[in-house]
C-alpha cells in the first residue's frame, strides 16, 4: 500500500473540485507515475457537497474499490468542515490542505481534527484576486504541490499551461498560473 | 508504443470510436454512457470523422436505426446503459438474427427499481441470450482495446454478429486512468474495409431483410446463429493474436493470474478485477495459494477452456455483479459451475453476488472471499453455496 | 407526372402471389405507391398484414430491397437505412449517378399507435424518406383489434358492441394533423380510388428533399365487413362523405385536393359495413350523430384553412 497515495477531495458542485482531481492525476503522470481520478457521483448539483479521489503509484494501478483511507485531504470549501468529518479513515500521518482564511491551529481547534498536519490557503481570495472568480480549484493544486511530493510546482505550471491553453485565452492562463504560484508562496503550516 | 494519456473510460471509448470512423452511429443518451456519444458527437461537429450520427428519440429507435443502416451495408456502432440497453431489447435479437455486425459499448449500470445509475453487469448478463457476442473490461484500457477488437471480430466472415463490449459504469467509465492510444493510422489498418454483405442499397440485386419465417426454416436460421457463435471462437482469439502484435497487449476468452500453482481461486468480471488482483498478491504474500480469472469474453462461453485452466483447483469463488432472481445463483456462477460438472474431480464452487448498484466491493470484502476458501479447502465442505457480500443483512 | 398508359406499361414491383386477403386495400395503395415511385427505392415496413403477408421465406414479393425488422419501427428503420446512404455516398462508396428514395410503410397500429414515437423522431430529425401510412382503422393482422384510427363506434374485437357498450367510445386520432405539426415539407391524404391523386402526390413527395408523409386509407373488407370488391367502392364514399378527406400541405400551405360536389351524409359509407351495422338502430342514433358531428367539423376547419391562405 505505501507505493500508492490517496487522496480524498472535499469541495461543492461548481469550485471546480472534480477538475482539481483530474489535474493532479495528468501532473503525476507527466512526472511518470500511474494515476486514477474519480469524482463520487450521485444527483449533485451546483453548491451540494462532494468527493473526489486519486491514487497515485510509481506502479501500474489495478484497484478499483473507493478511496477509504487517504493519505492526503484536500478541502476546497472550509464551510463543508462543520458539517463533513475531513478526517474519516486517515492516519496519523494524513496531510490536509484546506482552504481557508484562518490559521491551521485554528481549524484543528474549532473542528477537532484529532492528527496529521494541517496546512491552510485562503484559496478563495488568491482566486478572487487573480482570476476575478471564486473558483479556488488551482490555487488548492499550488499549495498541495508546496505540502506533498506527489506533484512538483514545476509540472503542475507546465501542465496547467498546456490543459487550459487548449480552452482559454494566454492571459487567463497566466492568472491561473500566478494563482498557482501565489497558492503556494502563501500555504501556511501549524 | 502508443502514445501514454490520462482518460476515462468513456473518453477512450470515445477515441476509439474517432480511430473507427463508422460509416453510421445512432445513439441516445443515458448515465452513465451519455458522455461517449456527446464526445463523438464533438468529432462529428469538427470534422474529425465524416460519421453520419442519428441522435434518435429512444434507445430503440436508435438500436432500428443501427440496424437499418447495417443492413443498408456499412459499419455502425452505438453505446448505451441499463434501461437504455433493456429499451432495446426487442431489437437485440434481430440486430443478431439478421447477422448484422453492429458495435455497442454498454457502460454497465443497474437496472431499475429503484433507480440507481451505478455499475453492476444486470444490464449486460440481462442480454446474455440476445445473440451478441459479449466482452467485459476491466479498465479503460482493456475498454478501449475491446472496442477496436469487436469490430474485427463482429464483421468475419464466420461471425456476422454484433458485439457489446462492457465497462463498469463510474467506477471505469468515470475514471481517469493511464492508458495507451494506438496511432489513428494503427487502428484504420487493424480493422480493415468493410465489406457489407447483402447490403439493401444495392438495388441492382434487391434483398429482403426479416421475412416472416414460420416452422419450415426458423429452427434452422437459428442454428446457423448457434454456429456463429461457435466460430466466433476461434475469430476472438486470432484478433486478440493481431491485436497483441501491434499493441503488446494480450487478450484470450479470460486471463489468469498467480493461477498455475493455485488451490483455490476467485473469477470475476469487470473492474473488481483489478482490487481482487492486488488482494491476491497480499494473501501471497502471507502463503495462501490463490489466484484469479478474470472472464473477459461471456457470449461465446469459454466452456472447454475454463475446464481446462480451473480444474486443479480445490476450491473457486464465483462473482457476479449482477443476480438472477430465483436461479441457483448470479448468472457467471451458473455457467461456470456448469462447465465444471463434467471433471472429476471438480472444484467446490461457491457464489457471491455483490456490487449491486455500483456498491463498493472493496480489500476487506475479496479477503473474506479468501478467508471462505481457506475454510473450503481445509473442511471440504461447503457452508454458504451462495452469498450476498457487501449487503446489511 | 406518369399518365395512367405510362403507369400501366411499367414493372410490377410488388409481385402477385402474396398472401394478402383477396381484395385487400393495402396491397393496392402499395401498388399504386411503386408504380409511381419506381425501381430506386429501398422499402422499410413495419410488423403487420403487409409484412406477414409479402415476405414468407422462403419467398418475397418485393422486387425491390425491402426491410422488416419490428412493429414500431419502420421509421427509424428506413432512417438508418438513409442515414448509411447518407454516409456511404458522402464517403464515394456509392454509384454517383444513382440516387436513390427511401419509403417507410406501416399499418395504422404500427403509425398512428406503437410507432407514433419512430416516427415522430424521424420527421423531427429531417431524414430524406416518405412514410406511407395505410390506414385500414384497427389492428386487422391480429384480427381486428381497435387502434386509435378506428371510428367512433365502430365494432371491433377489442371495442365490441356489446350489452352496455356500444363499440368504441372515443373519436379516431388525427395523425395527419399530428404529422403537420412537425412542419414538414409535404404531407398529404389520399385514397387508392383515385389512382391519378396518390400517385401524384407519390411523385411529388419524392421529388421533395426530407421527410414526406403520406396517409393512405386502405379498405379492409374483413375488419369493416363488406364485400370482397367494394374496397374501390368503400374508399370513394369515405372521400364523397368527407371522411377521408384528400388534401395536402405542402411547405405550410393547405390544398384540399378534392371537393365532392355534394357531401355525402356519412351514413352512405356506414351501411355498407357490419363493423357500424348496430349504429343504424335507434338507439345508437346519437353515436351516428357524433360521428358526423366529427366529421363536418373537420372538413369545415380543412375548408377554413385552404380560404386563409
Amino acid at each position: 500500500m505505501q507505493e500508492i497515495t490517496e487522496v480524498r477531495w472535499h469541495g461543492r458542485g461548481g469550485q471546480g473540485t472534480v477538475t482539481a482531481a483530474k489535474i493532479f492525476a495528468e501532473t503525476a503522470m507527466s512526472e511518470g507515475k500511474y494515476v486514477q481520478a474519480f469524482p463520487e457521483y450521485g444527483p449533485e448539483r451546483m453548491g451540494a457537497p462532494l468527493r473526489a479521489y486519486n491514487r497515485i503509484s510509481t506502479k501500474p494501478l489495478s484497484l478499483h474499490c473507493q478511496v477509504t483511507n487517504p493519505k492526503i485531504v484536500a478541502v476546497v470549501d472550509a464551510t463543508l468542515l462543520g458539517s463533513v468529518d475531513v478526517a474519516e479513515g486517515t492516519a496519523e500521518d494524513a496531510i490536509f490542505v484546506i482552504n481557508t482564511p484562518d490559521d491551521p491551529k485554528k481549524v484543528r481547534e474549532t473542528y477537532r481534527i484529532p492528527h496529521g498536519s494541517i496546512f491552510t490557503v485562503d484559496a478563495t481570495r488568491i482566486a478572487l484576486e487573480t482570476l476575478g472568480k471564486p473558483i479556488p480549484n488551482t490555487p488548492i493544486l499550488g499549495a498541495l504541490a508546496r505540502v506533498t511530493d506527489t506533484i512538483s510546482k514545476e509540472h503542475l505550471i507546465e501542465d496547467t499551461r498546456v490543459n487550459l491553453s487548449k480552452k482559454f485565452s494566454p492571459e487567463i492562463v497566466q492568472k491561473n498560473i500566478e494563482a498557482i504560484t501565489r497558492a503556494y508562496e502563501e500555504v501556511r503550516g501549524e | 508504443m502508443g502514445k501514454p494519456v490520462a482518460m476515462t473510460g468513456n473518453i477512450a471509448v470515445a477515441n476509439a470510436m474517432r480511430q473507427i470512423n463508422p460509416d453510421v452511429c445512432a445513439a441516445y443518451p443515458i448515465t452513465p454512457s451519455t458522455e461517449v456519444m456527446q464526445q463523438f458527437a464533438s468529432f462529428v461537429a469538427d470534422g474529425k470523422v465524416d460519421t453520419e450520427l442519428v441522435t434518435a428519440e429512444s434507445e430503440h429507435s436508435a438500436m432500428s436505426a443501427c440496424i437499418g443502416a447495417a443492413a443498408a451495408g456499412g459499419r455502425v456502432m452505438t453505446a448505451t446503459s441499463a434501461n437504455g440497453l433493456a429499451l432495446m431489447w426487442e431489437m437485440l435479437y434481430i440486430a443478431s438474427g439478421n447477422r448484422l455486425p453492429i458495435v455497442m459499448t454498454v457502460v454497465n449500470r443497474a437496472l431499475s427499481a429503484p433507480i440507481n445509475i451505478h455499475g453492476d453487469h444486470s444490464d449486460g448478463m440481462g442480454a446474455r441470450d440476445s445473440g451478441w457476442i459479449q466482452i467485459y473490461s476491466e479498465n479503460a484500457q482493456e475498454a478501449y482495446d475491446n472496442l477496436i477488437q469487436a469490430v474485427v471480430i463482429g464483421q468475419h466472415r464466420d461471425v456476422r454478429l454484433p458485439v457489446m463490449v462492457g465497462m463498469d459504469g463510474f467506477i471505469i467509465s468515470h475514471s481517469i486512468e493511464n492508458l495507451e492510444l494506438l496511432s489513428d493510422q494503427e487502428v484504420k489498418d487493424f480493422i480493415g474495409e468493410y465489406l457489407p454483405l447483402y447490403p439493401l442499397l444495392n438495388i441492382k440485386q434487391p434483398v429482403t431483410y426479416g421475412p416472416l419465417d414460420l416452422q419450415d426454416y426458423y429452427s434452422e436460421h437459428k442454428r446457423q446463429q448457434a454456429e456463429a457463435m461457435k466460430l466466433a471462437k476461434p475469430v476472438i482469439l486470432k484478433v486478440a493474436q493481431d491485436f497483441a502484435a501491434l499493441s503488446g497487449r494480450k487478450y484470450g476468452f479470460f486471463e489468469t493470474y498467480r493461477l498455475d500453482d493455485a488451490e483455490m481461486a476467485i473469477l470475476t468480471l469487470g473492474s473488481s478485477a483489478g482490487t481482487a488482483r492486488f488482494v491476491i498478491d497480499r494473501a501471497r504474500e502471507q502463503g495462501v495459494k490463490v489466484g484469479l480469472i478474470k472472464l473477459r469474453v461471456f457470449r461465446p462461453f469459454p466452456m472447454k477452456e475454463l475446464q481446462a485452466a480451473l480444474g486443479h483447483l480445490k476450491a473457486l469463488a464465483v462473482m457476479d455483479r449482477c443476480d438472477s432472481f430465483g436461479a441457483a445463483g448470479g448468472p457467471v456462477f451458473s455457467e461456470v459451475r456448469s462447465a465444471l460438472y463434467d471433471l472429476s474431480p471438480h472444484p467446490a464452487v461457491v457464489n457471491y453476488i455483490y456490487g449491486l448498484g455500483g456498491r463498493d466491493l472493496g480489500i476487506a470484502h475479496i479477503e473474506q472471499v479468501i478467508r471462505d476458501l481457506q475454510e473450503i479447502r481445509q473442511t471440504g465442505c461447503i457452508r454458504e453455496l451462495l452469498t450476498y457480500l457487501t449487503v446489511r443483512e | 407526372m406518369a399518365t395512367l398508359k405510362e403507369l400501366s406499361k411499367r414493372e410490377e414491383l410488388l409481385a402477385g402471389g402474396h398472401r394478402l386477403c383477396a381484395g385487400c386495400g393495402a396491397s393496392i395503395v402499395v401498388r399504386q405507391i411503386l408504380l409511381a415511385a419506381g425501381r430506386n427505392v429501398v422499402v422499410s415496413c413495419a410488423t403487420g398484414c403487409l409484412e406477414v403477408s409479402t415476405s414468407i421465406y422462403p419467398y418475397t414479393s418485393w422486387r425491390v430491397p425491402f426491410i422488416h425488422s419490428a412493429f414500431e419501427n419502420s421509421a427509424a428503420t428506413v432512417c438508418g437505412v438513409e442515414a448509411m446512404y447518407q454516409s456511404l455516398k458522402r464517403r464515394g462508396k456509392l454509384p454517383v449517378d444513382e440516387e436513390i428514395k427511401f419509403i417507410a410503410f406501416g399499418g395504422d397500429g404500427g403509425t398512428y399507435d406503437i410507432g407514433l414515437q419512430s416516427l415522430s423522431g424521424g420527421l423531427e430529425r429531417g431524414h430524406d424518406f416518405l412514410y406511407v401510412c395505410y390506414d385500414n382503422g384497427a389492428y386487422m393482422n391480429t384480427g381486428i383489434q381497435r387502434s386509435s384510427s378506428t371510428p367512433l363506434g365502430a365494432d371491433t374485437t377489442t371495442s365490441p358492441v356489446g350489452k352496455v357498450i356500444p363499440g368504441k367510445q372515443q373519436y379516431r386520432k388525427d395523425l395527419t394533423d399530428i404529422v403537420e405539426a412537425h412542419h414538414i415539407p409535404y404531407l398529404a391524404q389520399a385514397s387508392p380510388h383515385n389512382w391519378k391523386d396518390l400517385t401524384h402526390k407519390v411523385e411529388k413527395a419524392l421529388s421533395i428533399k426530407g421527410p414526406k408523409f403520406l396517409n393512405v386509407i386502405a379498405p379492409c373488407h374483413r375488419g369493416w365487413r363488406a364485400g370482397v370488391n367494394q374496397t374501390i367502392e368503400l374508399a370513394r364514399l369515405a372521400v364523397e362523405t368527407c371522411f377521408w378527406p384528400l388534401y395536402e400541405v405542402e411547405d405550410g400551405k393547405l390544398t384540399i385536393n378534392y371537393k365532392p360536389r355534394e357531401k355525402k351524409p356519412i351514413i352512405e359509407w356506414i351501411k355498407l359495413q357490419g363493423r357500424f351495422s348496430h349504429l343504424l338502430k335507434p338507439e345508437n342514433e346519437h353515436i351516428l350523430r357524433r360521428l358526423q358531428e366529427g366529421i363536418d367539423a373537420k372538413w369545415e376547419s380543412l375548408l377554413r384553412r385552404e380560404g386563409e391562405k
